[in-house]
């Protein structure tokens, strides 16, 4: 019984390996498994290098692991990059017709497109074929082999199914099995990106219109979005660019319609004078980053964690604004869903900080659509006087939407009165600033009740490990691999910033560890701004990729000794 | 019902300046399509960018954005998105909405989604005292280019006929019984609505004689508004300045497209999401 596996499905960018790599995680899925896959690609459309790390255990799984115990194979250049790659007695699978491989793995060799030629079949259906071999290699069952690919494939699924069965039985005629998979008896769980959580997280806290221009990686959001349209009752509208963007989801929201936006580092630049102006007239908004390696058009398809300064100072001048940084799926679906109540209930905007890792990869998650509402907003009663800017004891003006009978809504981005009038005048300027500053203490205290940072591992132990983002999966991982023990605190909002759970935690410690994807350990630093606390040892990565756990296991024990 | 369209605001633009004009010929409009029936005092929405002409929402007592530099267009597509049964009035510019916001601008008419946008053309930037925007004639001088402007400036009708408009106008802004028409012809116009409203600058490009002594209305000498080549030729008078409607034909509104019926501000419902959970199982 095997408690644990991970593959790689590698090959050229139009071969169709990442959805071999999903289907792949899919079929471990329906198998009452836990899946990660993470997806390497490059900025282009056909050739190149793509692969797809799977990992699945009947644990909990928080991230893919750069040794696997299979690689299956669809052109040499996999083999020749990833051999190294290979645990020692690691096997390897490919296309005996395409692919040559002498190594020392156990050579796994299969005549994917004779199958694929028996039925007339097109090239890309190999896939099936070799999806067919894998479940054979590790004890799945064809049945819900064949239910995966009926669901994907539709129409084309029937030669795909009688190559899924080719496969399987030539391996069973020709390979030892790797083994079987300890399975776990439940109910299967869907298996998601962080996009498509972010996603349905915002639809059900009352999201109405999205509005996003592409750019990886946060492109995945609007093209699920665009394709449920009908069946989550959005409204989706790609502009000219992104200043368009958020311009124009601040007019949906002026009217009334909980909106959001999503961006890459560049085209969140680009929206900067709009997020202020979010704040100045206190139109509420989500904008959602997917951060990707930096800087400028950095690496476009590959992953990084150094826009969290820039995105904790977004916007020129002094507004209240919250940051929330989801750490896994499960996260992204409930903290965007809150990202959109803070954002109505407090009338700011709202920044949901993601990451290639976290938008991109799919995990095995938990979601219950019950949990999470659309919270009750300050609404005005309507009539006349009205005043948008009213000046209350919170901060927080009632809420009311141009079609209102008598009232008359004027929203400014100059600095304004109550009414929504332009003003200059110093003792007028003051107090605006301050309501507009009065909500902030308000979200710090509503912040309290709600998840801001989340504790894993021993309570009492001596080490502490901080991070943030999708950094949490390897570590959550590499900590399964250590022998000494570790407390590990994962914070959730960097703004406003938990202060009051973080300070809990860094006292009786002798180490602090802080681990993170950038090459200045922002997060140690703001971690420094916030608290005072001063982080002693940084984990840093900066190559675009994403933590491996044992690497990360291997350098925490380093700055340990 | 006589609207109460005033605001305590005090006004502060220059004595003589253009944009008067357009503010009494707005408010004349907004009054007379309350009467018609054509929409309700609440329905109605004005933004304005940045420049003198900003200070126009804070001299009409309706609801009003006043937005950034450049960025009217995108503001109240977005309320025409979210709220198809408000009416949505633009004012920009010419640096506004030539300048900077200038993609915007040519979106707007190309997706014909059904907003007015009324442009401020004294062409001059008059706020920040006097430069060069994207209607100056070549050599104006200026603090920031006293050798004189070497660009050529930009035909704002051809700009809109070209990017797809399906309502091209141009009107002066001490015409205003003529302006008052203009508008309420745009703002009834089923679709992308653009009048650009020459406008004397008196601080800093006092045109004022030159215009009056040019401007006469494009129909005098007859003209067919379906006809974009008549459109296109007539807004290339250089010796008299034409007024009126170039360009207006009928064409599918972008929000009639993409809504359907839907108005996403007054939907309440929060969907089920189990279903569409249920795919990626």
């Amino acid at each position: 019984m095997l408690d644990e596996v991970s593959l790689l499905v590698g090959g050229k960018a139009g071969e169709g390996v990442r959805s071999t790599g999903y289907i792949i995680g899919r079929i471990l899925n329906r198998h009452g498994l836990n899946v990660f896959i993470r997806d390497d690609y490059q900025s282009l459309i056909q050739g190149g290098h793509n692969f797809s790390q799977i990992r699945s255990s009947s644990k909990e799984t928080w991230s893919h692991y750069e040794k696997v115990d299979l690689i299956a194979a669809l052109d040499q250049k996999t083999i020749d990059l990833h051999e190294k790659e290979l645990v020692s007695n690691g096997r390897v699978l490919f296309d005996s017709e395409e692919v040559k491989y002498c190594g020392s793995g156990k050579a796994l060799s299969i005549p994917l497109l004779k199958m694929v030629e028996e039925i007339k079949g097109l090239k890309i259906m190999r896939n099936s074929a070799l999806i067919g071999v894998v479940a054979y290699l590790y004890g799945l069952d064809l049945t819900k082999v064949n239910a995966v690919l009926t669901k994907i494939y539709r129409e084309k699924a029937p030669k795909n199914l009688a190559l899924a069965k080719k496969g399987y039985e030539y391996a069973e005629k020709n390979f030892d099995r790797i083994g079987e998979i300890k399975r776990i008896d439940r109910l299967p769980k869907p298996l998601l990106t962080g996009n498509q959580a972010i996603a349905l997280g915002a639809v059900k806290a009352g999201l109405k219109v999205y509005i996003a221009y592409p750019m990886t990686p946060s492109t995945s959001i609007l093209h699920y979005l665009a394709g449920h349209q009908d069946k989550l009752g959005l409204t989706v509208v790609q502009p000219e660019n992104e200043i368009a963007v958020i311009i124009m989801a601040l007019g949906a929201s002026y009217a009334g319609a909980r909106s959001m936006v999503a961006s890459s580092g560049g085209g969140f630049a680009l929206m900067q004078e709009a997020i202020s102006m979010s704040g100045m007239t206190e139109v509420p908004l989500v904008i959602v980053e997917c951060q990707r390696g930096g800087p400028s058009t950095g690496v476009a398809t590959y992953t990084s964690q150094a826009d969290l300064k820039f995105v904790v100072n977004a916007g020129h001048g002094d507004f209240p604004k919250v940051v929330v940084a989801p750490g896994d799926t499960e996260e992204a679906f409930y903290k965007t869903a809150e990202a959109l109540n803070l954002a109505w209930k407090y009338q700011i905007p709202v920044i949901v900080l993601s990451d290639k890792h976290l938008s991109e990869s799919y995990k095995t998650t938990s979601i219950d659509e019950n949990n999470v509402s659309k919270e009750e907003v300050k609404m005005a009663n309507g009539g006349g006087g009205y005043k948008r800017y009213e000046l209350t004891e919170d901060g927080i003006s009632p809420l009311a939407f141009p079609g209102t009978p008598e009232a008359v809504i004027k929203v400014n981005s100059y600095e304004h009165n109550p009414s929504g009038y332009a003003i200059d005048e110093p003792e007028l300027i003051n107090k605006m600033q301050e309501k507009r500053l009065r909500k902030y203490a308000q979200i710090a205290a509503d912040l309290r009740s709600r998840e801001t940072v989340k504790i894993y591992g021993e309570k009492d132990a001596d080490n502490l490990i901080v991070s943030w983002g999708s950094a949490k999966g390897a570590v959550l991982e590499a900590m399964k691999l250590l022998k000494r023990k570790f407390k590990f605190l994962h914070v959730i909002y960097p703004k406003p910033f938990p202060v009051w759970e973080v300070e809990k935690h860094l006292d009786k410690v002798k180490n602090v560890i802080s681990v993170e994807c950038n090459s200045t350990g922002q997060f140690a630093s703001l971690l420094r701004e916030e608290t005072g606390f001063l982080v002693n040892k940084k984990i840093l990565k900066y190559d675009s990729r994403p933590f491996d756990p044992e690497d990360l296991a291997n350098r925490i024990e380093r700055v340990l000794e | 019902m006589k609207l109460e369209l005033d605001t305590p605001a005090e006004k502060t633009w220059c004595r003589g300046c253009g944009d008067f004009g357009i503010l009494t010929a707005v408010k004349r409009a907004i009054q007379e399509l309350v009467d018609s029936g054509e929409t309700r005092h609440e329905n109605i929405v004005i933004a304005s960018g940045i420049g003198c002409h900003n200070k126009i929402v804070d001299y009409i007592n309706v609801n009003s954005f006043d937005v950034l530099h450049g960025r009217v267009p995108p503001i109240i597509s977005g309320m025409k998105i979210a709220n198809p049964n408000l009416k949505v009035i633009g004012f920009a510019g010419d640096g506004d909405a030539y300048n900077e916001g200038i993609s915007h601008l040519v979106y707007s008419a190309k997706r014909n989604i059904d907003i007015t946008m009324i442009i401020h053309d004294n062409e001059v930037f008059a706020l920040t005292t006097g430069q060069a925007t994207a209607t100056s004639s070549l050599g104006f001088s200026t603090k920031a280019m006293p050798k004189g402007n070497i660009e050529v400036p930009l035909n704002p009708i051809h700009l809109m006929l070209t990017s797809g408009a399906t309502f091209v106008a141009r009107g002066f802004s001490f015409d205003i019984k003529h302006l008052t028409s203009l508008i309420k012809e745009a703002v009834k116009h089923h679709g992308f609505s653009f009048i650009d409203v020459l406008q004397p600058c008196k601080t800093y490009h006092d045109t004022t004689q030159f215009l009056r002594e040019r401007i006469y209305y494009l129909n005098e000498k007859g003209h067919d508004t379906k006809d974009f080549r008549a459109a296109w030729e007539r807004a290339d008078e250089k010796e008299r300045i034409p007024i009126g409607i170039f360009y207006k034909i009928e064409r599918k509104t972008f929000e009639d497209q993409l809504l359907k019926g839907k108005i996403p501000a007054y939907e309440k419902e929060i969907p089920s999401i189990n279903h569409v959970i249920e795919e990626h199982i």
